[in-house]
C-alpha cells in the first residue's frame, strides 16, 4: 500500500525537464521504479510527484560507434544484460547485469535509475567508474556531462541538479586488448562487496597500471592508488599482497547486516586478489 | 492524473479497470479475485508476488497497476487450460516441490518465464533464474527437479 502521489508521463525529454523544474524535490523521476517505489513503502521518501520517463521512447535506445556504448536512461537491466550490441562491444558489462538482484529487479530497474538513486550497495558503479563512464544530464540550463565518478557523491547523492534528469550513460570502449573484471560477494539481495579491475596484461605482467574501484562496500565507490603496479607481475605473491593493502586502505567500510567493519575490510582485499585473478585468467 | 482507467489483457480477456496512480499491481489482481498471486516480503525479494508483464517476470508488489496500461498481464491463475494444468504446475505436484505452498504460484509464474525464454536450460541456468524466489520449506532440489521435468516435457509435446 502505497500513500497517494501523481505520475506525469512525460512525452519528450523536454517535457521532463519541464516538471521537474515545476515540481522540484515534490517529485522523483520514475523509470523501473525499484528503488523509489520500495523507499516510498518503507517510509523513508515520499514524493507527491513521479515523472513517468518510460513514456519518451528513444531513451530505451542502446547503441554503439567504434569507440563508445551509449545506454539511454530507461534501459533495463534485462535489456542491457540481453542486448546483442552490448554482447558484441562490452560483454562485460552484460556479465554483471545479468547478476544485478533478480531477474524480476532486472525486467523493471533501469541502469540510469541505479546510478540517480545512489544506493551505496550496487554493482555497476564500480564497473562503470573503472570503465571511465560518463553520464549524459539534461535541464533546465540545457546539456552536461557528467563522469559517473563525480556523478555520485554519497550515499543516496548524487550531483543530478533538481530540475535535471539522465537522458543515457556513455561508456568508452576498453582498448581491444584491455581486460575487464567484476567480482563481488554476496549473500543477500544486495552485494556486500564488488571489485571492478579493467588492465592491459602482457607475458602476466600490468601494461602501465591496473585501474581498480572497489564498490557497495564504503558509502560510495572508491578508487584503488595502484599506481605502484605499474608494470608489475599480476601473479606475484608480493604484487597481490599489495594489492590487497592498497585496496583496503582505499575504503571505510559500513557496518550492516552483511557485515562489520573488519570483515568487509577483510572482504575488500580478498576480492581486490581474485580481481586480479580474473583479470589473469581472462582473454578479453 | 491521480485517478485512471486502464485497459489490460489479464490472462488473456480484456479488462477495463479504473485505478489510481500509487495503486499497486498486487492490490489489483487480487481485488480482481486472482488471489493465487501472494503478498509476502512486499520489498520485491521473495518473488511470492511473481506475475508477467508484457511477458517479462515482475514483483507486483512494487509494480504500479498503471504500468499493465495496454499490456498483457499472467498470473497463476492463468496458466492451466480449463482444467487441465500447465506442465509446469503437473511437474511441480510430481516433484512434490512445494510443502506450504505460499511461494508456489511466484515459482511457477517464474519459471514460465525463464521456459518461454529459454525451453530448454539446464540446471544452473534454472537456479540463475530463480534465486530470486524463496522457499522455506523445500530446499530447492525439487523445485529445480520440477521445472527441468516440465520443460522436457513441453518440448518433447511440442
Amino acid at each position: 500500500m502505497l500513500r497517494r502521489f501523481d505520475v506525469h508521463r512525460a512525452t519528450s525529454v523536454k517535457e521532463a525537464v519541464q516538471l521537474r523544474g515545476l515540481f522540484g524535490e515534490d517529485a522523483a523521476v520514475f523509470a523501473g521504479g525499484t528503488e523509489i517505489l520500495l523507499a516510498m513503502k518503507l517510509g523513508v521518501a515520499r514524493w507527491p510527484h513521479l515523472i513517468d520517463v518510460k513514456t519518451i521512447k528513444p531513451l530505451a535506445d542502446i547503441s554503439a560507434t567504434k569507440d563508445t556504448l551509449r545506454i539511454g536512461a530507461t534501459a533495463t537491466h534485462r535489456s542491457i544484460e540481453r542486448s546483442e550490441v552490448v554482447a558484441r562491444v562490452l560483454p562485460a558489462l552484460a556479465r554483471v547485469e545479468a547478476n544485478v538482484a533478480n531477474v524480476r529487479v532486472r525486467a523493471a530497474g533501469t541502469l540510469a535509475g541505479n546510478l540517480a538513486f545512489a544506493e551505496p550497495h550496487a554493482d555497476p558503479p564500480a564497473l562503470l567508474i573503472a570503465l571511465g563512464a560518463r553520464v549524459i544530464l539534461e535541464g533546465g540550463a540545457g546539456s552536461r556531462t557528467v563522469p559517473v565518478a563525480e556523478l555520485i557523491t554519497g550515499m543516496y547523492e548524487t550531483a543530478i541538479a533538481a530540475d535535471e534528469i539522465i537522458v543515457a550513460i556513455e561508456i568508452p570502449l576498453p582498448a581491444r586488448d584491455a581486460r575487464v573484471a567484476y567480482v563481488k560477494f554476496q549473500i543477500l539481495e544486495r552485494p556486500s562487496v564488488g571489485v571492478a579491475a579493467v588492465a592491459t596484461m602482457r607475458d602476466g605482467r600490468f601494461v602501465g597500471a591496473p585501474t581498480m574501484v572497489v564498490g557497495a562496500v564504503d558509502e560510495m565507490p572508491r578508487r584503488v592508488d595502484t599506481a605502484q603496479f605499474a608494470g608489475a607481475g599480476a601473479s606475484d605473491a608480493d604484487t597481490l599482497g599489495a594489492i590487497a593493502e592498497a585496496a583496503r586502505a582505499a575504503v571505510e567500510p559500513t557496518a550492516d547486516l552483511a557485515g562489520s567493519v573488519d570483515y568487509k575490510r577483510h572482504l575488500v582485499g580478498v576480492f581486490a586478489q581474485r580481481a586480479v585473478a580474473s583479470l589473469v585468467a581472462r582473454a578479453s | 492524473m491521480g485517478r485512471r482507467e486502464i485497459q489490460l489483457q489479464l490472462n488473456g480477456g480484456d479488462r477495463r479497470v479504473e485505478v489510481e496512480d500509487q495503486m499497486l499491481l498486487i492490490e489489483l489482481v487480487r481485488s480482481l479475485g486472482l488471489v493465487g498471486t501472494k503478498l509476502s516480503c512486499d520489498t520485491q525479494v521473495c518473488g511470492a508476488c511473481t506475475v508477467l508483464l508484457d511477458g517479462h517476470p515482475v514483483s507486483s508488489c512494487t509494480t504500479l497497476a498503471i504500468e499493465a496500461d495496454g499490456k498483457p498481464v499472467v498470473t497463476i491463475e492463468g496458466l492451466a487450460d480449463g482444467t487441465k494444468l500447465h506442465p509446469l504446475q503437473e511437474a511441480f505436484i510430481e516433484r512434490f516441490a512445494f510443502q506450504c505452498g505460499y511461494c508456489t504460484p511466484g515459482m511457477i509464474v517464474s519459471a514460465k518465464a525463464l521456459l518461454d525464454e529459454k525451453p530448454a536450460p539446464d540446471a544452473a541456468e534454472v537456479r540463475h533464474w530463480m534465486e530470486g524466489n524463496i522457499c522455506r520449506c523445500t530446499g530447492y532440489q525439487t523445485i529445480v527437479d520440477a521445472v527441468l521435468d516440465a520443460a522436457d516435457q513441453m518440448r518433447s509435446a511440442r
